[in-house]
């Protein structure tokens, strides 16, 4: 995927938006706990924001900046996502079962914290990498 | 409102339907691609349009709408985002080990 | 505690598929983990069916969200046995897939899509939710989806692409099906849905709903008009794939219709399951038909299991405790001896390098051991006592009678003559008569391959030696099934 052109209008504005569409799409996912967004939503942003590095440079370089296998990082997500579920386990509860309470953090103030963010986490790893895979398996093929 | 979806729905089924039966592999994919989205309005749809607030909590809002289908589409969205993935993948290598898209051409004979 | 074990033969098979992607380069390391995780995966499937015989039926709520709100997980006798079943045909054709498959697809994620493949299956056969039911259908349609297109040559390609088309439109219909239900009850667990059923009066609207699910499960599980697609989609992948479908992917779409069947649509038994009986004797007829024209080993075998899927959905169109404890016991005889017999197709292919019974012949002389093991499986499909195919026929005639289903009955005989007629082809072609493979082929052995069917070869005549203690079982779980009451009660905790 080499491209002949280049833009620099184009290089210069995705070295910027790309940034913000990833810190955008990190605040949609935490806002996912009690507002619209998530682990989906997420990591599919996340997969737009490197997407648009791989459009504007070269699909080497991309690699050489990102060493990231995205299939390992599909199944590393589904299993801290099926991970997860176990916690309720030792407790004796369902698979699946979710806890969360409020401890005061000193400086940020009163603070949740949630064993479903975890799961989001995996959630968001998985959808973030087999967008990226299904994307670069169909662009990558000549 | 329902009646509008209804209408609505029955056109995208009819469409997804055509374009299933065509020839071509590309239309097929774009037909199973529509018939997936009529059957996610008809989710929505037979569950009741407009009967409250957004499901969410801490807005102030007494009245909400039932979250179930919302989630239920999500999840069918996304796997049928997957499945179209795939779908569109399998097309593209079909079509290139076939030489062809033309669904009549990949028949296949008796004699294999 | 104790109600966790319900997700084990779920949970185990997906987690230990995410695992295997990691070590896709090295095949040792993916044999491995595969054999100690079938195991493992066998060995929960007897401690949970042994646990839910003794115990009864078990139901955990995922994430303790409070049942019908939640998703429930419920295991029943009927969906133990199915799952032990899938962990059964799930060694065999793991072992056989370890001396058949191609190096190059075992690095290209065979073993991963396998077990979510059985995560699927267990997962369709023990969830309590509508649309659950759908999304794991989903899971199981997906890898087999990848792992009939593995290899990609010409011909798996076309016919991928069409298994893949007629599957989609038809999870579209599931999901038109939940959107009807949704509307007409108000939810969609299966224990709640079946119990708002009988409150509700309108046997119009139920009729409708359950007419468009019988479509989605038929097309799923091959009932006639709807099998078409079987017997191409399941000649194009290797042998040791085609065993796991026939064995475990047909079985999921007759057991949600049998699951939804007996728990939901139970109201109008003249139209519903009248109409269930003329479908099944139709897909008796048509498959083994179908049989009877074909010269393609691995075709025969695909068209008879067309045949037999009418056999068990007869089963449910009867509707009295012996046909359904009968119709159990014809699909796990089914899976088992069809499993075996693909696999066998599979070794025939290795020797003679063909699937064209025409092009095989003297089998006997060159490979004893191998012919006569495939004797007693063919012989136990086509129903010949002691084996249980000959039992799992005659608890399926004997109701029959008794519930003066002449017709149906009168097609099943006809269609066991059929089949054995075919078997008998296959034999007389391809291990009798003129030696037609060369002798460097005919020195092959094949000893490693047989070793992994035989348990399904033994499993087969213990079915059949066995017959009176397993039908003893079998009819505790038909009573379970025929009464919903049963089911809505456990699920809903009243």
């Amino acid at each position: 995927m080499k491209w002949k052109t280049n833009n620099l209008l184009f290089i210069h504005v995705t070295r910027v938006v790309s940034f913000l569409i990833l810190a955008f799409s990190i605040y949609l996912f935490f806002a996912g706990h009690n507002d619209p967004g998530g682990g989906f939503i997420g990591g599919l942003m996340t997969a737009s924001s490197i997407l648009l590095l791989y459009l504007t440079f070269d699909k080497r370089k991309i690699d050489e900046m990102l060493p990231i296998d995205y299939v390992s990082l599909i199944s590393a997500g589904l299993l801290i996502a099926f991970g997860t579920g176990f916690i309720g386990l030792f407790i004796g509860d369902p698979y699946l079962t979710q806890y969360f309470d409020y401890f005061t953090l000193p400086w940020i103030g009163e603070f949740e914290l949630a064993t479903a963010v975890l799961f989001d986490v995996g959630i968001y790893l998985g959808v973030a990498a087999s967008a990226l895979v299904i994307i670069l398996t169909i662009a990558g093929d000549q | 409102m329902e009646l509008l979806m209804s209408v609505v729905v029955g056109v995208f089924f009819m469409v997804g339907t055509y374009l299933l039966m065509t020839r071509s592999l590309i239309r097929v994919v774009i037909g199973i691609n529509l018939l997936s989205h009529a059957t996610h309005l008809l989710l929505l749809t037979m569950a009741g349009l407009k009967t409250g607030a957004p499901p969410l909590l801490n807005r102030g809002e007494t009245e909400f709408s039932d979250p179930l289908p919302q989630a239920l589409i999500l999840t069918a969205i996304v796997i049928s985002f997957g499945i179209t993935a795939f779908t569109l993948v399998l097309a593209y290598r079909t079509y290139k080990v076939n030489k062809t898209d033309d669904l009549d051409q990949l028949r296949g004979s008796h004699d294999e | 505690m104790m109600n966790n074990l319900i997700i084990l033969p779920i949970i185990l098979p997906a987690m230990i598929g995410a695992i295997l992607v990691f070590f896709s380069k090295s095949q040792q390391i993916q044999r491995f983990i595969s054999v100690i995780a079938m195991t493992a995966i066998l060995i929960a499937s007897i401690w949970l069916a042994i646990d839910v015989y003794n115990n009864g039926m078990r139901v955990i709520a995922l994430g303790d969200w409070p049942i019908p709100y939640g998703i429930p997980l419920v295991a029943d006798m009927f969906a133990t046995v199915m799952v032990l079943l899938s962990a059964v045909i799930g060694v065999c054709c793991l072992f056989f897939a370890f001396r058949t498959i191609h190096p190059d697809r075992e690095r290209f994620y065979f073993y991963p899509f396998y077990f979510f493949l059985i995560a699927g299956v267990n997962g369709t056969f023990l969830t309590g939710d509508l649309f659950n039911l759908f999304v794991f259908f989903e899971v199981t349609l997906l890898a087999s989806y990848i792992l009939i297109v593995h290899g990609s040559t010409a011909f798996q390609l076309r016919e991928s692409f069409k298994y893949l088309a007629i599957n989609v439109f038809s999870s579209m219909f599931f999901l038109v099906g939940i959107a009807y239900i949704y509307a007409a009850t108000g939810t969609l667990n299966i224990a709640d849905i079946g119990r708002r059923v009988a409150e509700l009066e309108q046997d119009g609207v139920l009729n409708v709903i359950a007419v468009v699910l019988l479509f989605v499960f038929a097309t799923k599980g091959a009932l006639f008009p709807l099998y078409f697609w079987l017997p191409k989609s399941y000649t194009g992948p290797p042998a040791a794939i085609s065993a796991l479908f026939v064995g475990l992917l047909t079985k999921v779409g007759i057991y949600a219709i049998i699951r939804v069947f007996t728990v939901i649509f139970h109201h109008d038994l003249s139209f519903t399951h009248h109409f269930i009986l003329v479908l099944a004797g139709l897909t008796m007829l048509f498959g083994v038909l179908g049989a009877v024209a074909q010269y393609d080993f691995k075709g025969i075998l695909a068209y008879h299991s067309v045949s037999q899927v009418g056999y068990m959905v007869m089963g449910l169109g009867i509707f009295s405790p012996l046909a359904l404890a009968g119709a159990i016991y014809f699909m796990v005889h089914h899976s088992i001896v069809k499993a075996a017999l693909f696999l066998f197709s599979g070794v025939a292919e290795k020797i003679t390098g063909s699937t064209d019974i025409r092009n095989m012949g003297g089998l006997l002389k060159t490979h004893p051991a191998f012919s006569w093991l495939f004797f007693i499986t063919a012989m136990s499909l086509a129903g010949i006592p002691p084996l249980a195919g000959f039992f799992g026929k005659f608890s399926l005639i004997v109701p029959g009678l008794e519930e003066t289903h002449y017709v149906v009955v009168a097609v099943s005989l006809f269609v066991g003559l059929l089949t054995l007629f075919s078997m008998m082809k296959i034999f007389s072609h391809s291990f009798w008569g003129r030696q037609k493979h060369s002798s460097t082929q005919a020195n092959i052995k094949t000893g490693g391959l047989l070793i992994t069917i035989a348990p399904l070869v033994v499993l087969t005549i213990v079915m059949g030696l066995a017959a009176e203690p397993i039908f003893f079982y079998l009819l505790d779980v038909a009573h379970e099934i025929l009464d919903p009451s049963i089911y809505i009660e456990s699920v809903l905790g009243e």
